[in-house]
């Protein structure tokens, strides 16, 4: 209400918006909002912080005082990630293997998806048939149903086909599983590219294929190298199906799935886990924060409509 | 979704006969078929068979050890869905789940829209802010929990240190192993109230996406007409953008129902399942892998599978009337 006795200062002309007086209510809530993107970004920053701190710190430090969340420059030291890195025949934990068998799995997902999304995704956005509809009961399917219910026939099935163990079979379950939302995510793009450019090509005699090669797809390169870094972050962090098709074989464990094996094996230092957990985090973080933009667009792209 | 009828009206090269429209248009479809077929094969092979062989499972005798004598067709019986309903556990096992999830749901929405409220006008270093907002969203799964699980040890913790010094706490709480506490001397179930907060903060940043990118649409003259006429900041919110956001909101509200009622791996990587936090998928996990009963777990699979489907009815239901009353 007391923006009412405020009013008078708007008639003033072109500049009235940024010199108007706020009132009361608008200066509170200002101090709510300040006070809100602070607290947000407290539960956002520090948890990680928190992660780095205590994987480079000496495990003795931690359990000390484990309320401090800085580290001195005395206290510094790698040896959580010696203990990570080194292979497990010298007492480490591995992880290089890890990390070998998780760029497998991501980097066969991303191929693979993408070879079969690109002209799943051009063929919805461009070619009347029933594509749309098809597509959109796929990604149902495989949104709607648990997980869980997959994992069992799945678990069986690779069982008996001796597919437990294998990095190519656990791609497979992620490919089928991604390649839905990849193509719902560049069909959005491809839709905005002009149809003319593409019809000039179908004019001057090349085929379909021939105009998804060389003008939808350089066109639509940025949603593509969007979509791919998003099915490799799906693929890297995946930890289910990994679980149930790769723990017998700790050869050919994931990051993520050695990583949990952590905490359940004997007394591993808190340090450690945090110095792993670093270790599986940091690829993704520095590729989510290469391709921020496109990968927000590409992700809401539907919800706008919504 | 867009059906072909919808599609753009053609317009490709002028047709000559009568004949050449059907044919182009029959070579378009040959095409679109072959060019989709790959994502096709693959889903049906690893998706929608798999759920079907689920379900016939759920209806037959099938251990991991005779499960190669098991196959599509068998002798049905409804005995596991039976043995199902009558284990231990099974009603408080569904109630956690519905709980589990209600909690996670509306807490991500509500911080998710806090978060993009707050993010609205622009200020200086609010693009780095929004990206470092999406932190928890993206981190995996098992690196989130092992920071919580750390964070709240009671020995080693940074959440019992503070509590113990600065908050004036008698002893060291065990989070996540304990299933009844008191908070404000109000009995609560502590440690899947924590596994809601987990969820909360690992999901809010979806929300937030989302909410922004429907805000961004709002036209500003709306808010700033309000502003001139006198409205307050909280009648703005209600009266001008609310209204925008209820079917975003509506849509989240459905997507994270579905996504936290399936959802493993964040209870089993925290708890495990224990102190009162067993939701429906770790139970299956737990059929499937420690007594190897294949069927018992399709059965308990499948009766997940329909209890979501349930409520994805009632859902859309409730949403569809509370559409139509705020039409009238």
């Amino acid at each position: 209400m007391t923006a009412v006795l405020d009013a008078p200062a708007e008639q003033r002309g072109p500049a009235r918006r940024r010199r108007r007086a706020r009132s009361t209510d608008e200066k509170v809530w200002a101090t709510v909002r300040v006070l809100t993107i602070a607290f947000l970004l407290l539960i956002t920053v520090v948890p990680f912080w928190y992660m780095i701190v205590l994987s480079v710190k000496p495990i003795q430090d931690v359990l000390l005082d484990p309320g401090r969340i800085w580290v001195t420059a005395g206290e510094l030291s790698a040896g959580a990630y010696r203990a990570v890195f080194r292979s497990t025949d010298d007492g480490g934990q591995g992880f290089l293997v890890f990390l070998r068998n998780s760029a497998i799995v991501s980097v066969i997902t991303t191929g693979a998806t993408l070879l079969a999304a690109v002209p799943g995704a051009y063929a919805v956005s461009r070619l009347r048939f029933g594509g749309r509809r098809l597509v959109s009961g796929l990604f149902l399917v495989v949104y709607l149903f648990p997980p869980m219910i997959l994992a069992i026939p799945l678990f069986v099935l690779f069982t008996r086909l001796g597919l437990r163990g294998s990095l190519v079979g656990l791609a497979l379950v992620y490919v089928a599983q991604t390649v839905p939302v990849a193509i719902f995510m560049m069909r959005n793009y491809f839709e905005t590219i002009p149809d003319s450019l593409e019809e000039a090509g179908l004019v001057d005699g090349l085929t379909h294929l021939g105009v998804l090669r060389r003008i939808s797809l350089p066109l639509a390169a940025p949603s593509v190298v969007a979509t791919g870094l998003y099915v490799f972050m799906i693929a890297w962090n995946e930890f289910l199906f990994a679980l149930l098709f790769l723990l017998e074989r700790p050869d050919r464990w994931t990051v993520s799935l050695g990583l949990s094996r952590l905490s359940g094996s004997i007394e591993v230092p808190s340090t450690v886990l945090m110095a792993g957990s670093v270790v599986l985090t940091v690829p993704i973080v520095v590729l989510f924060f290469v391709a921020e933009r496109r990968l927000v667009e590409g992700l809401t792209a539907g919800g706008e409509k919504g | 979704m867009t059906t072909v009828a919808e599609a753009s009206p053609p317009q490709r090269p002028a047709p000559r006969g009568r004949r050449r429209p059907s044919g182009l248009r029959r070579q378009e479809s040959r095409i679109g078929r072959l060019l989709l077929s790959p994502t096709v094969l693959i889903v049906l092979a690893i998706v929608v068979l798999p759920i079907v062989w689920a379900i016939s499972l759920a209806f037959q005798r099938a251990r991991l050890l005779n499960i190669r004598r098991v196959g599509l067709v068998g002798n049905y019986t409804l005995d596991n869905f039976q043995r199902v309903v009558q284990a231990d556990g099974f009603w408080s096992t569904l109630w956690t789940t519905v709980v589990y999830t209600i909690g996670g749901t509306i807490g991500s929405i509500g911080l998710g829209l806090v978060a993009a409220l707050a993010l609205r006008r622009p200020f200086r270093g609010r693009a780095a802010v929004r990206a470092v907002m999406l932190l928890p969203y993206i981190t995996p799964v098992v690196a989130a929990t092992f920071v919580w699980t750390v964070a709240l040890d009671p020995q080693a913790g940074i959440v019992n240190a503070w509590g113990t010094r600065f908050l004036g706490w008698d002893e060291a709480i065990p989070f996540l192993s304990v299933e009844r506490g008191h908070l404000l001397g109000v009995p609560v179930p502590t440690a899947l109230l924590v596994v809601i907060a987990f969820e909360t903060w690992r999901y809010f940043p979806f929300a937030f996406l989302f909410l922004v990118a429907r805000m961004q649409a709002i036209p500003g003259d709306l808010d700033e007409a309000a502003r001139v006429d006198g409205a307050s900041v909280w009648q703005r919110f209600r009266h001008v953008v609310w209204p925008q956001l209820t079917a975003v909101i509506a849509l989240l509200g459905l997507l994270r129902f579905i996504f936290t009622f399936n959802k493993f791996d964040d209870v089993y990587l925290l708890t495990g399942g224990g102190a009162g936090t067993e939701v429906v998928s770790v139970r299956v996990y737990n059929f499937l892998t420690a007594s190897k009963d294949v069927g018992l777990a399709a059965a308990q699979a499948v009766v997940l599978a329909l209890v979501l489907v349930g409520l994805i009815v009632f859902y859309l239901r409730a949403a569809s009337r509370v559409e139509k009353a705020a039409r009238r």
